[in-house]
């Protein structure tokens, strides 16, 4: 039995970043916005205007020393997040890697508390103790944000397991980069996956690059979807990750893969990060060329949409506007409400260590800082 | 009391805590159909079914991170490694992953799971299968680390490690599974993470250790009862936390230490221990605190270079002759 799925293939990337952009069409009919109504449609794009507008201002205060640390920001891959996180139930799970900002938005936490976490501050998501890459809310069943690469698939693998064991009916979504195909961690959480049928959905997130690595120069697999094909049970498939709406399709059938059979998918979403790695990194340089990130620009994922919705009279240009000016008006507020959070006090140093308190021999080791005696 | 070995002691804990909670599940290679590579899960998969008792792939960063995950989701997932050794390639897991996880997320997730399995050197198993764990993890904040030494302190210690809501890597020993066997209580105990236990008491000499070493130093003290050197054997059970209290108790009463484990002696769980005594108990001290450990080089198989890298009850007791200026 062949493990990939023949009939969904949406590939529209080429191998060839200078034979250009993805051309946009998906097997989603476009004129049906999958059965979305005008004001789901509408949500679907505030969303992804929100988390735009968002990684734009954390840029800009990460310039001005507001933010520390690595800052890696999702800036054109926003149809990927809301595509995804959109069709999942709240009793689902989320778990992501590092380039956490804009699913922690998709998924309903609040962009105050992202930028609060930015902040280091103790209104953040994670009290200020994870920062950028470790995002975390239990109330959404946002499992975080975690920093080593490829390390969080086993954790999905287990939220998986958690739900099978209970013998409930969600999912776990878990997001990641190109490079984890080549990481012995998502070989063995696919085999596991598939063996045991644990509904989780392995989306992978192709901006073409680790770093500075094209995906090309280290993967000895052409299409990187493939790489699930060695795992009977599990569906791989590959999506239009710049169409918000073929992500969605994608994201649905996968959803209900794992709901009713309980099996596993793995769908790689062809999208493009148009700043650098993190903020440290240069948008373009040695690795990749201006024309290239140009061309990617000019088929972004929220112009595009946008475009579709008012050729299909589902939007005017005043909504769209309107739409714009509030999320430029969250993202300042959350800049605002992160500057008025006040620093975690110093006795949270040793709060979540344990969650029985620290020891006594620990504490015991520090005492020769005189003011935490 | 009935006179239980190591081995069966945790396979009690084991089917003891799966009875009582059933979001409990064990997971590793060969735990369910082979019994367990080392019998530990004898009879469990019978008892609980594959999902609550499953055998892995050999794929230790895989398994240990699925318990992570299931952790996080609620269940108390109890991880075997076949031995430590292979439990190197899942140490991302453990200390990047289950340490840090409570408190990266600000106290919202924490990790209620047990990582255990057969630690030290067993017989003539070379170089990659003699090796003691116990620093790698009890460096790491987050963790607690237990290495218990008789069938009763195994099973009270593994149900608590069981019970606990953070995690937990349990160091069992491939050469206690049968050759230890002790009184264990019919009813039921937990016995106290974090809390050492006088294993003899004595009034010269205290031998600070854990695991294995425990039972060298006891044989040391009677050898050293014969030249009227009265050992005081302190077992620390728990080596993250670690009892200080009892230690510094113990050494203010002897006023001599000897420290002694198995492994390496580079940043191993006795030079933290010697920090400590020195410094809470300086003044008490009549002699500078004596190490025993193995020695600092790769184990060999030949079994007379395994004998000399390997420390005994004859090193425990010249060090304790050495503290009490009795060399
Ligand atoms: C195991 C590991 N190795 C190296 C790193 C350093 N590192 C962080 S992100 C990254 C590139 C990852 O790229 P990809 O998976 O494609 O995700 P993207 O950044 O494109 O979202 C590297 C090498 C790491 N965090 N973890
Ligand atoms: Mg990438």
């Amino acid at each position: 039995m062949s493990s990939a799925n023949p009939g969904r293939s949406t590939a529209t990337v080429s191998d060839d970043p200078a034979a250009g952009a993805p051309g946009g069409a998906s097997s989603a009919d476009p004129d049906a916005f999958l059965g979305l109504s005008k004001e789901e449609c509408v949500e679907l794009l505030r969303e992804m205007i929100i988390e735009r507008r968002f990684e734009e201002k954390a840029a800009e205060v990460y310039q001005v020393g507001k933010i520390g640390g690595f800052c890696h920001l999702y800036i054109g891959q926003e149809a990927v997040s809301a595509g995804s996180i959109s069709p999942l139930r709240d009793d689902d799970y989320v778990i992501t890697a590092y380039r956490d900002h804009s699913q922690a938005i998709a998924r309903g936490m609040t962009p105050n508390a992202v930028m609060a976490e930015l902040y280091g501050r103790v209104d953040g998501c994670s009290k200020g103790f994870g920062g950028s890459m470790h995002m975390f809310d239990k109330s959404l069943n946002f499992m975080g944000g975690h920093g080593i690469v490829g390390s969080h698939l086993p954790l999905a693998i287990g939220v998986g397991y958690a739900i099978r064991y209970r013998g409930g009916d969600q999912v776990c979504l878990c997001f990641f980069g190109d490079s984890v195909v080549n990481i012995g961690a998502f070989h063995e959480s696919l085999n596991m996956a598939a063996r045991w049928k644990l509904p989780v959905i392995f989306l992978l997130e192709n901006n073409r690059y680790g770093m500075g690595t094209d995906y090309r120069r280290v993967a000895a697999v052409k299409e990187l979807k493939d790489r699930g094909r060695a795992y009977e049970g599990l569906t791989s498939l590959d999506v239009d990750g710049m169409d918000v709406l073929a992500v969605r399709q994608a994201m649905e059938e996968a959803i209900e893969r794992g709901r009713n059979e309980k099996t596993p998918s793995f769908i790689e979403a062809r999208c493009f990060r148009y700043m650098g790695h993190s903020m440290a990194d240069p948008m373009h340089g040695t690795y990749r060329t201006r024309e290239e990130v140009e061309k990617w620009r000019s088929d972004d994922p929220i112009l595009s949409f946008t475009r579709r919705l008012m050729d299909a009279g589902r939007l005017t240009e005043e909504e769209y506007k309107t739409i714009d000016r509030e999320a430029k008006e969250i993202a300042e507020e959350s800049a605002a409400f992160a500057d008025r959070s006040p620093f975690p006090d110093p006795e949270a140093l040793y709060r979540y260590v344990y969650s029985d308190g620290y020891p006594d021999d620990m504490r015991r080791r520090d005492a020769w800082r005189k003011e935490l005696r | 009391m009935a006179v239980l070995t190591y081995r069966e002691a945790l396979n009690d804990a084991l089917r003891e805590e799966m009875e009582r909670d059933d979001s409990t599940f064990i997971i590793g290679e060969e735990v369910g159909e082979y019994d367990g590579a080392y019998k530990v899960t004898k009879g469990l998969l019978d008892q609980f079914g594959e999902w609550r008792v499953r055998d892995a792939p050999i794929a230790e960063l895989g398994f240990a991170g699925l318990g992570v995950g299931a952790a996080m989701a609620g269940l108390r997932p109890i991880v075997e490694f076949m031995t430590w050794n292979f439990a190197l390639l899942a140490i991302d897991e453990v200390v990047n992953a289950a340490a840090k996880m409570f408190q990266m997320s600000g106290g919202q997730y924490n990790v209620p799971i047990v990582f255990r399995g057969p630690g030290g050197a067993a017989l003539q198993l070379a170089a990659q299968h003699s090796q003691s764990p116990e620093p790698w993890y009890s460096y790491v904040p987050g963790l607690k680390v237990i290495a218990p030494a008789t069938a009763k302190d195994a099973k009270g210690l593994l149900k608590s490690a069981i019970r606990d809501n953070d995690p937990v890597v349990f160091i069992e020993s491939e050469i206690m599974y049968n050759l230890v066997r002790d009184e264990v209580p019919e009813e039921e105990y937990l016995t106290p993470i974090g809390k050492a236990e006088v294993k003899r008491e004595g009034s010269d000499v205290t031998v600070v250790c854990h695991s294995k070493m425990v039972h060298q130093a006891l044989a040391a003290a009677r050898t050293l009862e014969k030249e009227e050197i009265d050992v005081e054997v302190l077992d620390l059970r728990t080596v993250r936390p670690l009892d200080v209290d009892a230690v510094v108790a113990s050494v203010k009463k002897t006023n001599r230490a000897v420290v002694a484990e198995e492994g390496w002696p580079m940043c191993n769980v006795g030079a933290q221990v010697v920090d400590d005594i020195q410094r809470e108990a300086f003044d008490s001290l009549d002699a500078p605190v004596a190490r025993v450990n193995g020695l600092d080089v790769p184990m060999p198989y030949a079994k007379n270079l395994e004998k000399l890298a390997t420390p005994n009850a004859d090193h425990v007791a010249a060090a304790v002759r050495h503290v009490c200026y009795a060399d």
